[in-house]
């Protein structure tokens, strides 16, 4: 059997832990203790993870974080399980769901009786915006519960290998993934800040009384909170195109979770939709892993990422078509091709104009969107802000929403980048304690201040005019 | 002039209006940093990795300055830029050749005294160089120095390895 694993990497070093064997379908599989279900699968070649309900297609995986819906599996006796949220270590037997799934086994319930758990803060996502609430919260005093869906703290920085942009006391010039290590750490070096892994928050009731579901241990919390902050991040676009369901068509952050967190090589030759930042420096990532990228193409007329993330992939011959779009992709029961197309001022298609490229993957790198649920169904005041990248809270510069006590910080608040992800957590972090402990906190209140300040600076150049725009729509006084 | 953020490329000329390339007499007298950053975008690395404070930025998102008398041409910068967008040109050599540092990320990590194909900035392969020089930073950046034609010093950008994967 092929297997797709990266054995040398120019960056990385894979620590995948012991091998382990579980079954798929049956069929025994190889994986290591400490990677993702879905990763063991896609390095033992599965691509196909589900089929669609009524024709029956083939269905691929879509985005490898948690939170798209299709690599659901039955594990252990229990149905719809995301398996890109759960290692290998903590599974038996895995399969594949065809329609509905079978209801799950009572046995696989043990009757754990719900968990009540009080805390100062809690912080709902640890990724960057969530670390850096929780870093400050407890740097004040608070008792900070951490809650994430995945089974490691980070977010989406443990997948990022390029050096960050921003400033140096926000870790301008060290790869994301060690930003992720020194902020997990600091974490632990604090004994205010606690943590839970694998457990989906799924409701705000009233009183900041929150429920949440643990995944591993299987039983419901009830957590009591005197504030909340909502750090959740965003989810991947979709893009309309014909064929767009056929395994191989993914996320281009799936492609970065599968190579960078996982070490497994998403595919051989790629193209990749969208010359944003996350096109251009996945496009880079995918060389880096091994694999051809044969062309970036892009609707709008210009490149949108940085201009030295463009840079770097021309000089090695990659090419960019601005007005650009993908028609279709090719293939059976995987990506086998793709046509691109030109297109004019209004986003017509220039008929004649069409390109065929050889790939076996597809990276969709065409926005995010704020995963922002969690706060519309708190009854936070929502707007839809194109761009912010989609449904957002009102709040005002504190970060806090309209619902008192509940706060926001991070891409759920509007799609920015990390070092402005930070800030916020930053700021909702102190100004939840602030929010208990009243305006003893000097420290506090100068420490926010800085954070302010530089979240302003960071913002007043000319890549963040289009966030300006959407923020005056959203942050409100009070 | 803003054509290069259309096409992801850009030329000496451009680069020599915004002020980002030291005269010629001072890329003669030895090592100088070439920072290829020309969109105002919120970094301050090069300056913090700077041991002779020649780098500076008016605030986090304006274009960098290098005061090209201060520039030893260490390449520090080189390996911290996120946007690998530093270079090091050094045009003192008398046997008209040049030296050309570059960033690298890739595998295989080239040795002393391999050939290499040149590549521009556009990607094109503009001839072929030897590796003078291998060096590691910390986090695994590599500054790797290339003796190049002395006529594509400005143009030579990058390098292709033939086996490269």
């Amino acid at each position: 059997m092929k297997n797709y694993r990266i054995t040398e990497h120019p960056i990385l070093e894979f620590k995948r832990g012991k091998k382990k064997t579980f079954t798929y379908n049956g069929e025994l599989v190889e994986g290591y203790e400490n990677e993702s279900v879905l990763a063991a699968l896609y390095a033992a070649g599965i691509r196909v993870f589900s089929k669609s309900k009524v024709l029956g297609n083939p269905r691929g995986a879509f985005c490898m974080i948690g939170k798209c819906s299709s690599c659901l599996m039955e594990v252990d006796g229990v149905p719809n399980v995301r398996i890109c949220t759960i290692p290998v270590k903590d599974v038996k037997n895995v399969k594949s769901q065809s329609e509905l799934a079978n209801p799950p086994a009572t046995s696989s319930f043990p009757g754990n009786r719900p968990a009540n758990i009080n805390v100062d803060v809690l912080i709902v996502g640890g990724g960057p915006a969530g670390l850096f609430a929780a870093i400050h919260a407890g740097k004040y005093g608070a008792n900070v519960l951490i809650v994430d869906d995945h089974y490691f703290l980070g977010g989406q920085l443990v997948k990022q290998t390029h050096k960050f942009f921003g400033s140096r006391d926000l870790f301008s010039g060290i790869r994301g993934f060690e930003i992720a290590k020194k902020l997990v750490n600091q974490i632990e070096q604090n004994s205010n800040v606690q943590a839970v892994t694998q457990t989906t928050v799924f409701g705000i009731y009233d009183g900041l009384t929150v429920g949440a579901y643990d995944h591993k241990n299987r039983r419901l919390l009830k957590i009591k909170a005197k504030q909340v902050i909502v750090a959740t991040g965003a989810s991947e676009n979709y893009l309309v195109f014909e064929n767009n369901d056929l395994p191989g068509v993914m996320g281009a952050g799936a492609a970065q979770t599968l190579m960078n967190v996982y070490g497994v090589k998403p595919g051989e030759r790629a193209l990749i939709v969208g010359a944003g930042n996350v096109g251009l420096i996945v496009a880079y990532q995918l060389m880096q892993a091994g694999v051809d990228v044969v062309a970036i193409v892009e609707a709008m007329p210009r490149i949108g990422g940085y201009f030295v993330h463009a840079a770097k992939l021309r000089r090695y011959g990659v090419p960019i078509y601005t007005s650009h779009t993908i028609k279709k992709a090719h293939g059976k029961n995987y990506v086998e091709g793709a046509t691109i197309i030109a297109i004019d001022s209004r986003f017509n298609e220039i008929p004649g104009s069409e390109k065929y490229f050889e790939v076996d993957l597809i990276c969709l790198a065409v926005g995010l969107n704020p995963y922002s649920q969690l706060l519309a169904q708190a009854g936070c005041r929502m707007a839809y802000i194109p761009e912010l990248g989609g449904l957002v809270p009102l709040r005002n510069k504190y970060q806090e929403t309209t619902v008192s006590g509940l706060l926001v910080a991070g891409d759920v608040s509007g799609i920015e980048e990390a070092s402005t992800a930070m800030l916020e957590g930053g700021i909702a972090g102190i100004t939840a304690i602030i929010n208990i402990r009243g305006k003893k906190l000097k420290d506090a209140f100068m420490d926010r201040e800085k954070m302010l300040a530089k979240l302003e600076e960071i913002r007043s150049g000319p890549v963040f005019e289009r966030i300006r725009k959407g923020l005056e729509k959203v942050i409100v006084s009070g | 002039m803003a054509d290069f953020l259309s096409t992801g490329i850009i030329d000496a000329q451009t680069l020599q209006k915004l002020n980002l390339i030291p005269s010629p007499e001072r890329i003669r007298m030895g090592p100088v940093a070439i920072i290829e950053c020309p969109q105002e975008i919120p970094c301050d690395a090069c300056v913090a990795a700077c041991p002779s404070h020649a780098i500076s930025k008016t605030n986090i998102n304006s274009l960098p300055r290098i005061d090209f008398d201060k520039c030893t041409g260490c390449s520090l910068c080189l390996l911290a830029c996120p946007g690998l967008a530093i270079f090091v040109v050094d045009l003192s050599p008398t046997n008209g050749k040049a030296y050309v540092t570059v960033p690298y990320e890739f595998l295989p990590v080239p040795k002393r005294g391999d050939k290499v194909a040149l590549l521009d900035r556009a990607g094109s392969e503009i001839g072929v160089g030897e590796v003078v020089k291998v060096f590691m930073s910390r986090d695994r950046t590599y500054a790797i120095t290339l003796e190049v034609d002395y006529d594509k010093a400005m143009s030579v950008r990058a390098f292709k390895i033939s086996s490269r994967r």
